[in-house]
């Protein structure tokens, strides 16, 4: 029978829980590289993420100066040099194969690296942590105030503590709504109550999960929520460098009075002395001697607990490290250690990431800002006019994406003796139409196409549409079908 | 439910009593909060039932304490589309056709609205891309009955062709063979003169001189006296390519026997008309217009 069952605890059948009740977990603070790392990096991706609405970039007048930007209503994207229009998503496309094959080639080479050093959730969460500690205290000052009664000091400590996290939740739903309007108007507007009500809406709905998410759920996330473990326990093989306690080193365990005294008479003591920091520091508040678990997100924090016993006993560090089970087996068969980042699996997901990015890379080069496409009717293909000359119609479709209107003319080469006609412009200006494209739009135009035929004639001869920018000179062309009855 | 009193070895924790090739399932209980939200979707599905239709009865269902219908909504959708379109339509009904035809904004306006009405009206008889079919015109060509100015379409459009409407074009193919005008031989001489002009082949003993005579005599009274047509009275040119009901001999014949009277139904009554306006300025940008 399950001892931890709490009386809260929903009874299904006798002695069998329904539930588990939440138990809090206390990390302790604790220094060392992984530490470093993960606030160095937190500093990083918090401040990118808060900073890069109100970063410029000079587009030219009309267009929006923002370097990144999701203007939805408008339906264009722009990161930086790059203004992606809705039937570019494609580039989106791009960086979520990308981005999950970051996310493998992660996986196979190091396990969650990014649960434990990137997660927006981790990194908020490790955020609350800190303020918490440094409010509330480290984890034996918390765990004592939580088994004593409520005080007047506590209370404050404890209000302070949520409107801290509170503000920090605010300043982070408000940061995500910037990426979808210009950042400096927008903040203007939430300071003086102008901005549309969704912006609140949102802000208020981004704080409170937030907010909830980071101060409460905390490692309930990654352990019930987040599918990501699921995936990557599919994923991840055997030669994949996890957060591993080496047991066969660590094993038997035994304190350290104990160790001197059996190591004195020669007897085989692991190095491990039972000391629990590993499990004290822990986000999750597992424990990493028990093996590789779920709820081990891989931060590498209990690596740091232990070196610092380590060194302190004067015993070799990394008796907890990134390790696989392989090397484990080998260390106990006398052989010697084997690291294998370069095999199939990593060679796979790295030549994916190049390809996606260099097909990415291409089509980003080779964009042009004046497009066309061109549509044959379809019904009819052709059409017989009363002097016997033969007439298709097309549909074409223009796209400026310059910032400024801009005059084009329309040229084909087709059959011999074709004339071209736009519906709705002067046949005056039959010979060669011109047309102002407005700035940042697509224009559908309905150009007919008009040939003199004769019996040599081809049934279905090339087209080729060109419009040349009066001004800039730039060209765009496609080619379709002429079509005789 | 049976007891499990199987305690996985390894972990010291019951089981579900679940086994798949000897792999046996943790009973691992969820954690609080993941129940207390289960409980709350099933509060949610309950309220759910009271507030919008849900169960079905015998022989209506349980409408709910909003009264909420998909139907009214879709009717509420179309009068809020109906107004947004009516004001753009309210433009389009001010406008001229000319101006309608040099306004780039306004001519994609009434294009797309004239490429729905075609759909839903004309295409039966003109097909979807009004291609025509035998006895029905063409309209992306240049051969106009009736006159293919933006406002002679729009004319034919609202009153029709032998419509009965009182403003309705008229004018008649007579019947030369059943009406006794023509003798059988004199058909085939002046069905195989019109193929001459418009170039086509003429059968071996052709009459020229005498398909002349015939024609000149009963013919070009409407045709015209070079066979360009009239469009006053509807009679087509003779001389181009384009034939609504056939080139062969056998087809004139008949045509010049019993004559032809096709009808183009008014529209004026059943469409509105900014929407008629709408539909002349889609059939003449449809490469016919003149
Ligand atoms: S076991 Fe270690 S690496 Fe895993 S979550 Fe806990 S502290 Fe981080
Ligand atoms: S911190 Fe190191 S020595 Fe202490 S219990 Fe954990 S593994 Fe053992």
């Amino acid at each position: 029978m399950n001892k931890t069952v709490s009386q809260g605890d929903l009874l299904a059948e006798e002695g069998r829980p329904l539930y588990v009740a939440h138990k809090r977990v206390h990390p302790q603070s604790v220094r060392g590289t992984f530490r470093t790392i993960k606030w160095r990096l937190m500093v990083v991706c918090l401040g990118i993420y808060y900073l890069l609405p109100f970063v410029r970039w000079h587009r030219g007048l009309g267009a929006p100066d923002q370097a990144v930007l999701l203007d939805l209503p408008n339906r264009r994207f722009y990161f930086f040099f790059i203004e992606l229009w809705p039937q570019e998503l494609y580039y989106f496309t791009g960086l979520l194969v990308l981005a999950a094959m970051a996310l493998f080639l992660m996986n196979a080479l190091g396990g969650r690296i990014w649960c434990g050093y990137l997660c927006p959730q981790t990194a908020w969460t490790d955020l609350f942590y800190a303020v918490e500690r440094w409010i509330e205290g480290d984890r034996r000052e918390r765990l004592r105030a939580a088994a004593r009664p409520m005080t007047m000091e506590r209370a404050a400590k404890r209000v302070l503590k949520h409107a801290i996290w509170l503000m920090i939740a605010w300043w982070t739903g408000g940061a995500w709504v910037l990426y979808f309007a210009d950042a400096q108007t927008l903040v203007r507007d939430l300071a003086t109550f102008q901005a549309p009500a969704i912006a609140y809406i949102w802000i208020g709905i981004l704080t409170a999960s937030t907010y909830l998410l980071a101060g409460y759920m905390r490692e309930q996330v990654c352990v019930y929520m987040c599918p990501w473990p699921r995936i990557q326990a599919a994923l991840t093989d055997e030669w994949a460098l996890n957060v591993t306690y080496k047991y066969d080193r660590g094993e038997q365990r035994c304190s350290l009075k104990k160790s001197f005294d059996l190591r004195a008479r020669g007897e085989r003591v692991g190095d491990c002395i039972d000391c629990n920091q590993c499990a004290a520091v822990c986000p999750t508040g597992i424990d990493i001697r028990n093996g590789a678990q779920l709820g081990c997100i891989q931060c590498g924090l209990c690596i740091d607990a232990c070196d610092a016993v380590m060194k302190k006993v004067g015993r070799k560090t990394r008796l907890i490290g990134y390790d696989n089970d392989i090397n484990i087996r080998r260390r106990m068969d006398g052989k010697s250690e084997l690291f294998k980042p370069v095999r199939p699996r990593t060679i796979v997901y790295a030549s994916l990431i190049a390809v996606v990015c260099a097909v990415m890379l291409y089509a980003l080069l080779s964009r042009t800002l004046l497009d066309l496409s061109v549509l044959h009717d379809r019904n009819p293909v052709a059409v017989k006019l009363s002097d016997g000359s033969i007439r298709n119609g097309y549909t074409v479709r223009l796209l400026n994406k310059r910032g400024f209107d801009r005059v084009v003319a329309i040229d084909i080469d087709g059959p011999p003796e074709a004339s071209v006609h736009v519906v709705g412009l002067d046949s005056v200006t039959v010979d060669r139409p011109m047309i102002v494209l407005a700035r940042d739009t697509t224009t559908e135009l309905r150009v007919l196409v008009t040939a003199p035929v004769d019996d040599k004639s081809e049934r279905s001869m090339p087209v080729r549409f060109r419009v040349t920018d009066i001004g800039l000179g730039e060209v765009a062309s496609a080619t379709d079908h002429f079509v005789l009855p | 439910m049976t007891e499990h009193n199987d305690i996985d070895r390894i972990s010291g924790r019951s089981t579900t009593g679940h086994e798949w090739d000897g792999i046996r399932e943790l009973n691992t209980p969820l954690p609080r909060w993941w129940i207390l939200a289960f409980y709350a979707t099933i509060l949610w599905a309950i309220g759910y039932w009271v507030v919008y239709p849900a169960w079905p009865l015998l022989s209506n269902y349980t409408t709910g304490a909003l009264h909420y219908s998909t139907r009214a909504s879709v009717v509420n959708d179309l009068a809020g589309l109906e107004k947004l379109r009516g004001e753009k339509m309210a433009v389009l009904g001010k406008a001229s056709l000319s101006e309608i035809e040099k306004d780039p904004t306004l001519l994609a306006l009434a294009r797309a609205r004239g490429k729905t009405v075609f759909a839903d009206n004309c295409a039966l008889c003109h097909g979807s891309g009004a291609a025509g079919a035998k006895g029905y015109p063409n309209l992306n060509d240049d051969d106009w009955l009736w006159g293919g100015s933006l406002d002679q379409i729009l004319q034919t459009i609202q009153f029709g062709a032998r419509s009965g409407h009182a403003e309705a074009h008229e004018g008649q193919m007579l019947a030369f063979g059943r009406d006794g005008i023509l003798k059988i031989g004199e058909i085939v001489t002046v069905a195989n003169y019109v193929r001459s002009l418009s170039g086509l082949a003429t059968a071996a003993n052709f009459d020229a001189a005498a398909g002349t005579r015939i024609f000149a005599e009963n013919c070009a009274v409407c045709h015209g006296e070079n066979a360009k047509g009239n469009q006053a009275l509807g009679a087509p040119n003779l001389t181009d390519g384009i034939w609504l009901y056939g080139s062969d001999e056998a087809t004139l014949v008949e045509t010049i026997s019993y004559g032809r009277a096709g009808v183009m139904p008014a529209w004026s009554g059943r469409l509105d008309p900014i929407t008629v306006k709408a539909l002349a300025v889609y059939v003449h940008s449809l490469g016919g217009g003149q």
